[in-house]
This record gives C-alpha cells, structure tokens and sequence, in this order.
C-alpha cells in the first residue's frame, strides 16, 4: 500500500491534512473523509486485489505475533498509520502516552513494563544503554532505515560506540507560543518571557511540568546553558522560578486546553503543538528564543526484556517507510531527519518558520544533555519549585 | 472431631486466603516502603541500600505540600459532608419509593467513569469558555476559576460526592419514623427535631463518610494536578514527582512512610472522638 499512497490520492497532502484535522475533530464523518481523501477507494481496491490482505498479510511480514505494546507521547502518532500497521502484519498494537522521559525512565527501571517500542528523546539514549535498559539493533531487520539520507545532527544520538541502539522519529524545537491578541510586547526571548509573566502578563502564564524545559528556560533567560547543572546556575534559576510561581497560571505540560480556552497568554511549547494552536487560532504565534532553548529528536528503541521482539522489528521498519513517516507528520507537525521524506514536502512546508526555523535562531538551541536526566539537582529544584 | 475443632478449621480455612492476602499485598510492601525509607538514591535514581535518616531529615523541604494537604483534605471533607447531607435526607426521608432507585442510580452513576476523565472534564466546565463565559454575560468579566483553590475543592466535593451520599443515606433510611412523631408530640419543632433525633441518629453514617473521603483526599493527587494547575501541591502529587519524575525512590518512601503515620494517628484520634461522643454503637465505624 505504501507505494502506491501517494497515486492512489487525488488530493495534496495540505488538503488531506485540512480533511484529517476535520475527521480527528468529529466535524466531518469517517465515511466522508475516506471518501474525499480517497483512502476508502485505495482500501477498497487494494482489499479486492489482494485477498489476504484485510485479514493478515503473513507474506510480506511473516509471522510476527499478534500483539505490541508502545509507549510514546500524546498525539504522537498518526491513527491511520497504527490501524494500516494492525491490518497488514495482524499486530494489535497498545498505544501508551508519557509526560515525560523521567517518567519513562522510571517504569523501565523499575522492571517488568511489558513495552516492545518507545520513543526516548535524544539525551536519555546514553542512560537507556548504560543501564543495559535498551538493546542493539539489528538493522538488517529494518531495511527501510536508511542511514545515508539521515540528517546526522538528529539521528546521531542514537549511535553509541559505532552500534547503534534507536531509529530516528521525528525532532523540533523548545520555544514558547503567545497568544498576539493579548500580549503586545512581542517577547523574543526567555527573558522577556519571564518579564512578561511577572508583568503585563501576570497569571496567564504556563511553565512545562518537566525539568529540563522549565529550568532549561529560566537557566537561559539567566543567561546560562539550558543544560547547566551547576549548583550556583542552578540556584539562581530555582529563584527565578519560585519568584515567577505566583504569577503563572499553570505549571503542567499539557498546556493546550489553557491557551485555547483564552485563560492562558503564553506557554512553554514545543514545535508541533505550537504548529498546531496557529493553524487553528492565527494569533497564536510561536516563538524560537533569542538567548537559547531546546533542539531534541525523538527515536524508536526497543528495551532489552521487549516480549514481542518480532512484532518490535517489523512495526520499526514499518514506520520508516518515508510514505508513512510523511502520514505521520501531516497528523502531527513534527518534522523528521530523513530527506526522503523532506523531498516529498510541499514548499510552503519546508518554508514554515514554525517547523524550520531560521539558521540564525537554530545556532543558538542546544539539544538536551544526558546529565541533566540523571542529576539530582534538577530532580530537586524543579520539585521545590512546585512544592514552594 | 468435636464441633469446637471442626469450627476453628473451618475459620482456619476461610480466613487463610484474607490473611495471605493481606501479608503479601499490603505487609511485605510496607516493609520494602520502611526499608528503602532508610536508603539512598542510587546515582541514575532508584535505590542504593544504606541506613541513613537523610530522608526523613530533608522531610521539611516538602512543608508545603503537608499543609497543603492537612488543610484542603479536612476542608474538602467537611465541603462534601455539607452537600451530601441534605442530598442524602432527600434522598432517604422525602422522596417516593418509586423515584428512590432511580435517583440511587443517578448518584452512582459517575463511578462508572474513571476520576481521571471527570475531573479532566471540569478543566473545559472552570476554563475561561465556560462558566467564566457565562458569568461574563451577567456582567461579572474576568473572573478566574480555574487553577484557583475553590477549583481543587470544586474538584473534591464532585469526586467523592456518592462516599458520602451512601453511609449517610443508609443511617437515614433505617430512622424510625416514630421517633420524630414522639418528638413532635413533645412539643419539638422540626428544626429542634432534626437537631436533637435526626442529626445524632445519621451520626454513624456521617462518620463513616467521612472517614472514606478523608482517607482518600489526604492521597489524592489528580484533582489538585489538573484543577489547580500544578499549583497547588499535595503530599499524592510530590510522591508521584519523587517516583516518576526524580526517581528518588527512599525520599519517597520516607514521605510515604510519614504519610501513613499521620493518617494512623488521625484515624484513631478521629475514631476514639466519634466513638465517645457519637452514639457510642458498633456501627458508628463503618
């Protein structure tokens, strides 16, 4: 089906993703969006040309068992893409969504989380092997990975001494989104984004329920590494924060309900979610910080104790065909590493501020140290930070 | 076989899944709760065997989410005691026989829902396009409901609303009637009536309501989470961040270890209390 996704749909990718956006919303009916996006009709003939294929296709993917557990993000993943997967290989696949890669991390670590596949951020990937908590992959299972047309800046955290333990997903970027129609001054920094929130701003403004961005953000409006762990930096940032508390709105990470009921102005946010509130809301603008912030990338690992193995294997070389990899992007606006894919992107995608900032802007984030996962000096600010 | 040995293997034999039961899922666990309590975090997180009190020494460092929730836990309860009650004597004194069920029904009927989703609903309910909204229509413009106190006790009230309607409803349902007549008789009005027969007779009910909700708020963590914004932090919501997200697995256990003691020592204050002051009846406890 892969193949032939792209011939079989009458429509741009703009507009399937409009139709999809419909369709995810309970405006449009599923009858009506198979059937303009033309989905229906490649079911339909695929189903009439290749029997076994509604049922089970034991022959493209052997026999891999009939069940996968997945632990990842919210709205991470394309639904299409989960359902196309379960009716090629007969894989059930069990979707759990995390807060965050500390969280993660402590379900692998406590033994016995049952999880085939998850998707660990860049810096957790040296831990996850130090640990022994994810194995070596066998990339002779994954024949559509291919290591020539990855962006090497994304996909390089997952090599650790020439082996390579997780295939890339997506990456963005740790900035902020305000809200235009209420906050005039036009922030551009960390800074001003806690000058807002301790003035004009005050009480409408929301810091992530994670560590490294929270902290990362006062750290770099401080003008220090997003990634400090110096005890001083750190103390200077924790003040910061608890100076800031009384005028936040929220402190969670699940921060868009709050900036699309209008009782938040401004949030920490991440690319695709910022992607997401200004296609629906124009005012909504994301901004890449001026004085830093967070470059990260997303993989696919498998931990060392992974019960379906198999299944592991092939839903991994199912979601780096560049045709799903792309299905998976217009769900949720996260670019990938690989050109493949880019080479299929319509221009007014490759040149969306939003998904691809400027160079200029770009140099100045860091991506996210494996220190700071770890470092028990983080852990207790951002929870005196909370508890204050 | 005398019937006396007969009778002890037989309890012998039913008490013993209980009894396995209890050592297995709730001793044993407590005992690895005290253990890692005098632990280390182990460099990566977890736990690294060691005696120490460190964790209990750095206990102060989370003061806030103790009184936190030595205040909004009582609080809450007494909240919901107060809109329980005249639901329950509605529910258990007037109303016909005929609607009783269905209104029994109607109570339990968001228990069929996960806390979670319902609470997560009164995010969208207390949000700026929701009863602030309407409120705005009124003419009272910018008024913040959520992410405020009166959100988390909003929250509590509605979560444990049916632990409280039940216990009371049962007490008021067994009220013999012929009380409040013989009360009238003596002159009572119905307020004196209601004081002096009623309200000490639902006693029990109102005890043990209250206890259920109390023991469940002082570990909640999800309602002060989503309606109170992260802001608002209970001892539930610093567990869950020392185990999920800083993995200090022994601070953890020495704050969950405090927890427990805390809640022995106000149970059994609260039940010698209400034992001696109540009716004094078996019942009064559950």
């Amino acid at each position: 089906m892969s193949k032939n996704y792209k011939d079989n749909q009458p429509i741009s990718a703009k507009s399937f993703m409009d139709e999809f956006r419909r369709y995810h919303k309970g405006s449009v009916s599923r009858r009506h969006f198979l059937g303009v996006t033309g989905l229906g009709a490649a079911v339909t003939v695929m189903g009439a040309a290749v029997p076994g294929l509604a049922t089970r296709n034991a022959h493209a993917f052997g026999d891999v068992g009939d069940k996968l557990i997945l632990s990842t993000w919210p709205n991470y993943h394309n639904p299409l893409n989960i359902e196309d997967f379960t009716s090629k290989t007969g894989v059930n696949v069990q979707v759990n969504a995390f807060g965050s890669n500390e969280e993660m991390l402590a379900k692998l670590q406590a033994g016995g989380a049952g999880w085939d596949v998850f998707v660990p951020t860049n810096y957790t990937i040296s831990t996850y092997v130090e640990l022994g908590l994810i194995q070596e992959l066998d990339l002779s299972k994954i024949p559509n990975y291919d290591a020539k047309t990855q962006n090497e800046t994304f996909a390089g955290p997952a090599t650790i001494d020439g082996k390579v333990y997780a295939v890339p997903k997506n990456w963005g970027t740790t900035g902020f989104v305000v809200n235009t129609d209420k906050i005039k001054s036009d922030p551009k920094s960390w800074k001003d984004f806690f000058d807002v929130t301790m003035g004009a701003g005050s009480g409408h403004t929301i810091v992530h329920d994670y560590q490294l961005t929270t902290i990362g953000a006062a750290l770099c409006a401080l003008g220090f590494s997003f990634n400090s762990i110096d005890p001083g930096e750190l103390a200077k940032a924790e003040k910061l924060l608890i100076e800031s508390k009384p005028h936040l709105f929220a402190i969670t990470s699940d921060y868009q309900p709050g900036m699309r009921s209008g009782d938040a102005w401004m949030s920490i946010c991440w690319t695709g979610d910022g992607k997401q509130l200004h296609t629906d809301m124009p005012e909504m603008a994301y901004v890449v910080a001026s004085d830093g912030g967070e470059l990260w990338s997303d993989f696919y690992a498998v931990p060392t104790d992974a019960p379906h193995l198999e299944a592991a294997y092939a839903f991994l070389n199912y979601m780096q065909d560049p045709y799903i990899q792309l299905r998976d992007f217009e769900s949720h606006g996260y670019p990938t590493s690989d050109s493949r894919v880019d080479a299929m992107l319509p221009a007014d995608i490759v040149n969306d501020p939003i998904l691809y900032p400027a160079k200029k802007l770009m140099s100045g984030l860091e991506f996210g140290a494996a220190k700071t996962l770890t470092d028990p000096g983080r852990a207790e600010v951002m929870a005196r930070f909370k508890s204050a | 076989m005398t019937g006396k040995k007969k009778g002890l293997w037989l309890t012998t034999v039913l008490l013993t899944p209980t009894a396995l039961w209890f050592l297995v899922m709730l001793v044993l666990p407590l005992i690895v709760v005290v253990i890692f309590s005098f632990g280390d975090r182990a460099p990566t997180g977890g736990y690294a065997a060691a005696f120490t009190f460190d964790q209990y020494a750095n206990l102060d460092s989370r003061l806030k989410a103790f009184t936190n929730t030595l205040i909004y836990a009582p609080l809450g309860t007494l909240l919901t005691l107060i809109v329980a009650y005249p639901l329950a004597y509605y529910l258990a004194v007037r109303v016909n026989a005929r609607w009783k069920l269905l209104l029994l029904v109607l109570v339990i009927v968001p228990f069929w829902t996960s806390l979670l989703i319902r609470t997560y609903a009164w995010i969208f309910i207390l949000g700026g396009r929701g009863i602030p909204t309407l409120l705005g229509f009124v003419g009272f413009e910018d008024i913040r409901l959520i992410n405020t106190p009166g959100a988390v006790l909003v929250g509590m009230v509605y979560g444990y609303l049916p632990l409280m309607v039940f216990p009371i409803f049962v007490s008021l349902e067994k009220l013999d009637k012929r009380l409040l007549e013989a009360s009238s008789d003596l002159g009572g009005n119905s307020f004196r009536t209601f004081m002096q027969v009623t309200l000490p007779l639902s006693m029990p009910g109102m005890v043990t309501g209250c206890m259920l909700v109390f023991i469940l708020l002082m570990g909640e963590f999800i309602i002060p989470a989503f309606l109170g914004g992260g802001k608002i932090f209970f001892l539930g919501n610093a567990l869950v961040d020392l185990f999920l997200q800083s993995r200090n697995w022994p601070f953890g256990s020495a704050l969950a270890v405090t927890l427990v003691v805390i809640m022995l020592v106000t149970v059994t204050l609260y039940m010698r209390l209400t034992t001696r002051r109540g009716t004094g009846r078996d019942e009064s406890i559950m």
